[in-house]
């Protein structure tokens, strides 16, 4: 009963927290540098690991396409086998979980500490909302960088894929070929689909990670407790939406 | 925003009750707070001092009883926009990431109050009030504990409130800072009225510029009167509170009916 209670009181207050947030958007020009400074923080310092991994999984899947289409002689359909597993689930996926881990776990570390050293508090008797200070920028900051990181990690993952499609030995697929099978079977809805989950996902693990570290009461200990958590309702979160989202998006 | 002249304002705490998970830490507790006054509470370690500024300040909610600033209850969200308040934390609750000239310009900046030269003006002047000129670019965690107080009341002058509320404000200072303080906090109320309530330890503070002096112990408010007619109480408890004898022969802590 009382976990029950527990997870409703936490999607309540993430729902409130959403709500108050957008609430002060018109607050957004005057807060540009902290804008700025979070995509700097959720973009260009996730970009590299993204970077590492979408080309690893876009090889990894040519590889393993090579081999299980070499019985079939159906070689010539990997670049659309890796285009279009990247763009509709893989890239959108991997990139909301590197930045669950990266940068869902530093944000609630952040506002938990805030929280319990008591600089919320603080910032509240000084009349400045923390919604609007601390979560606002921080939401508007993952919706401008999910697509881009999205994208990037297609774009790398397609290149990894050729890569090993053109230099192992028992695929040796033209480069040509691989990306006219990319061309031919990936379209735009597709790499459209994937930037909405990209999005949805995004958006999620920073209001969670947010609502997660605000309220955090207690010391050191609950801050730990405070990532850990947000980082387990993230991941678990990212996988269940997936389902749904790719399911109402293939409806419409 | 246009620079008003701030008239003076009050706090009214009424029958207000606190206890967390069944400790009962303050019982009904009443407080009247006059517009421009100097009221500073006393009260051994634990006594729920500090958890009585909180809810002062609107941090958490009463179990019982309300809270009126101004005539306007702090529960209501409307009233932290409508009385300029500050509260200096016990433990000062700097913001950690900034450099202790932003953590002061932080009110005005995003009240949007002064331009960037006027701005520097006030932190600046807020600075060397409390002999800090020297920390402004420095981080929180680069202070010392008393450097750090020293910014949190610096913080509250910059944002020039009708009341402030101060939690242990001279509790880790050097004496003659602890004179400054008691100073600062006297002409803010001579020049602009600001109504003061202070918690300290600090017997010389209660005894030159309070107004009047309660004492808090056990959750409850023993007297509250002018300073000089709780120096000459005749209730054991607060007198040894307030002029505690050293008895080595015979130690506090050994008697029986030990009890703060
Ligand atoms: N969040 C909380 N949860 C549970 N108990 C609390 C909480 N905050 C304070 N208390 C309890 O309330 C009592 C009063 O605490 P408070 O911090 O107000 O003391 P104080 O009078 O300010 O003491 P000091 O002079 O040492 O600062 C203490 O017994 C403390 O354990
Ligand atoms: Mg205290």
């Amino acid at each position: 009963m009382k976990q029950i209670n527990n997870i409703l009181e936490h999607f309540g207050s993430t729902i409130i927290l959403c709500i108050r947030s957008f609430y002060y958007l018109p607050t957004l020009p005057r807060q540009w540098h902290r804008l700025i400074e979070h995509c700097y923080l959720i973009g260009y310092t996730t970009f590299p690991i993204v970077a590492i991994l979408s080309f690893f999984i876009g090889s990894v899947l040519a590889l393993q396409a090579g081999y299980s289409l070499e019985a079939v002689a159906a070689q010539d359909f990997i670049g659309a086998l890796v285009g279009l597993s990247l763009a509709r689930e893989l890239a959108p996926v991997m990139t909301s979980i590197l930045v669950a881990g990266r940068v869902g776990s530093a944000i609630s570390a952040e506002l938990a500490t805030m929280k319990v050293y008591q600089e919320v508090d603080a910032l509240v008797t000084m009349n400045i909302p923390p919604e609007r200070m601390l979560v606002m920028p921080r939401l508007v900051a993952v919706l401008i960088m999910m697509p881009v990181l999205t994208i990037c990690a297609n774009l790398i993952g397609w290149v990894g894929g050729a890569v090993i499609a053109q230099n192992v030995d028992f695929i040796q697929l033209d480069t040509r070929i691989y990306f006219d099978g990319i061309r031919n079977f990936v379209t735009f809805r597709d790499i459209v689909d994937g930037l909405i989950k990209a999005e949805i996902f995004g958006f999620c693990i920073i209001l969670i990670s947010c609502n997660v570290g605000l309220r955090t009461v207690g010391g050191p200990r609950e801050i730990g407790g405070s990532v850990t958590r947000a980082v387990v309702i993230s991941l678990i979160l990212i996988l269940i939406l997936d389902y749904f989202v790719t399911n109402a998006l293939m409806k419409i | 925003m246009e620079i008003i002249e701030r008239a003076s304002i009050g706090l009214k705490v009424e029958n207000f009750s606190k206890s967390y998970d069944s400790v009962k830490v303050l019982n009904d507790i009443s407080i009247e707070v006059e517009p421009g006054e100097i009221f500073v509470i006393m009260g051994p370690s634990g006594s729920g001092k500090s958890v009585l500024l909180k809810h002062v300040a609107g941090l958490e909610i009463p179990n019982n009883g309300r809270i009126l600033i101004d005539g306007k209850d702090i529960s209501d969200p409307k009233t932290r926009t409508q009385v300029h308040m500050a509260l200096i934390f016990q433990a000062g609750a700097l913001f950690n990431s900034m450099s202790v000239f932003d953590n002061l310009a932080l009110y005005p900046r995003e009240h949007r109050l002064y331009n960037k030269k006027t701005l520097r003006g006030k932190v600046m002047k807020a600075l060397e009030t409390l002999s800090l000129e020297d920390a402004a670019e420095k981080f929180p965690s680069q202070l010392s504990g008393g450097m750090r107080k020293r910014v949190a009341i610096a913080r509250a002058l910059v944002m020039e409130p009708e009341l402030i509320l101060y939690d242990e404000p001279t509790s880790e200072l050097d004496p003659t800072m602890g004179a400054t303080i008691s100073e600062i906090i006297a002409d803010l109320r001579a020049e602009f009225g600001v109504t003061s309530l202070v918690v300290s330890h600090d017997r010389d503070l209660a005894l030159t510029i309070a107004d009047r002096v309660a004492i808090l112990m056990d959750g409850d408010l023993l007297e509250v009167d002018t300073p000089e007619n709780i120096n000459k109480t005749e209730n054991p408890r607060v007198k040894d509170f307030l002029n505690p004898v050293i008895d080595i022969k015979n130690p506090r802590f050994k008697k029986k009916e030990y009890s703060r």
